[in-house]
């Protein structure tokens, strides 16, 4: 443990001095507890969001509708696990072990996006996911880039890197089905309608009644707040879907000229809140799957283990004969 | 460990907060907190750095140039994994 030669005061007013100038906080720099604690609530909570937002589209990698799509597809997944990776890992920087974030993940202590409790149930889904879920998550993690906590903002900066081909090859997908034949437009515009309210929530409740905001935005964890993040996608996705020639799924959206942004029907914070509490299409399922995998990949990590020892015992062994 | 035959380290070096340390050369020390020091006198002379790292070279595993093949080559086929290989047409935007 570092050892500090100031006190508490001191040393959280030197801290939020470096915050304010824009300066990175790194692993071993003095942070106050509750940047720790927030850090590592957000950090894990997205890299769980990587991790579980493998299945939904792990679902369709048997059922893709040729080779091509079925190694984009699984090139995309692939990409999901590794962020999950980049994101525990610099968790982990914080002070806290993966086996304590993945228990609370597995416990429902923690959250992860409410996105992936919703059911991808067409080939279309797979375009909407990329294209909206992750053009939203982009949004957000492009803001991310510039987070105060230096481990967390070089990951993202990797990470969004790799994000563009997932709402590329996401957006290629509902081009093609919109331009296809009445049922493949009917299947986009479905996806399009189930997939759109829920990817504004990623963006989480107004900025009035979000717990974690002020301290976060203080702290320049968070740089752009809620509702700034979500209007800039709304803004973003109405050409996108304009293009397509679906119908908007807002009927309410309107162009403010005064504003120089679109104006917005009301999202379904019940929907919302049921969701995150639990009661999601595919809230259990989607921990069970977890849970499962986990389990049965005990043997995998037994063998690794084991071939290790044996790895070791054969050098022991070479060097006393040597 | 003689004088003549000391441990080599690889010295890292942050140039600024929020970057990551990159690789600036190497030195001969005896430990690790002796190569930290020596570190600091010659590579950073000029404030190079506001941190640095010390790793024994010799904990260092590295791929071979004679692997690249089996490491590298099989990302060479997925050209799919690239932004660039999805058309999107400009009226939609950045994306």
């Amino acid at each position: 443990m570092t050892k500090y030669n100031k006190s508490e005061a001191e040393l959280e007013a030197s801290f939020q001095q470096r915050v304010d100038s824009e300066q990175k906080i790194e692993p071993k720099d003095w942070m106050p507890e509750a940047y720790r604690k927030n850090l590592i609530r957000q950090m894990s909570q997205h890299a769980h969001s990587e991790i579980i937002g493998m299945q939904p589209e792990g679902n369709w990698i048997t059922r893709a509708p040729s080779l091509r799509r079925k190694t984009v597809l699984l090139s995309k997944v692939q990409d999901e696990a590794g962020h999950g990776l980049y994101l525990y890992s610099a968790t982990e920087t914080l002070g806290i072990e993966r086996s304590e974030l993945i228990a609370a993940l597995q416990s429902g202590k923690a959250k992860y996006a409410s996105i992936f409790n919703y059911p991808a149930q067409t080939w279309g889904d797979m375009g909407a996911i990329g294209w909206l879920v992750d053009g939203a998550a982009i949004v957000n993690q492009v803001s991310l880039q510039r987070t105060s906590y230096g481990p967390y903002a070089r990951g993202m900066i990797r990470i969004c890197k790799e994000e563009s081909f997932h709402q590329r090859q996401g957006y290629v997908i509902m081009m093609e089905l919109a331009k296809g034949t009445p049922a493949q437009k009917q299947m986009a515009q479905d996806s399009l309608n189930r997939f759109y309210w829920p990817s504004l929530m990623m963006f989480g409740p107004h900025d009035s009644e979000s717990a974690h905001s002020a301290k976060s935005m203080k702290w320049k964890i968070k740089r752009e707040t809620n509702d700034d993040l979500r209007q800039k996608f709304i803004d973003q996705t109405v050409p996108q879907i304009a293009y397509l020639g679906l119908e908007h799924p807002d009927k309410d959206l309107v162009w403010n000229e005064e504003k120089g942004q679109h104006d917005s029907g009301e999202i379904d914070w019940d929907e919302f809140y049921a969701v995150i509490n639990g009661n999601g299409h595919s809230n259990r399922q989607r921990i069970q799957h977890h849970v499962k995998a986990h389990e049965e990949g005990a043997w995998v990590r037994d063998a690794m283990s084991a071939y290790q020892q044996k790895k070791t015992q054969r050098k022991v062994n070479a060097e006393t004969a040597a | 460990m003689s004088l003549e035959k000391l441990e080599l380290f690889e010295v890292f070096l942050r140039s600024k907060r929020g970057l990551d340390h990159r690789h600036a050369g190497s030195l001969h020390a005896e430990d690790k907190e002796q190569a930290l020091e020596y570190a600091r006198d010659v590579y950073t002379r000029r404030s190079e750095g506001v941190s640095i790292w010390v790793v024994k070279s010799n904990d260092i595993c590295a791929s071979q140039e004679d692997d690249s093949e089996s490491f590298f080559d099989p990302s060479d086929d997925k050209p799919y994994r690239h932004a660039t290989y999805y058309d999107i047409p400009k009226e939609v935007g950045a994306m």
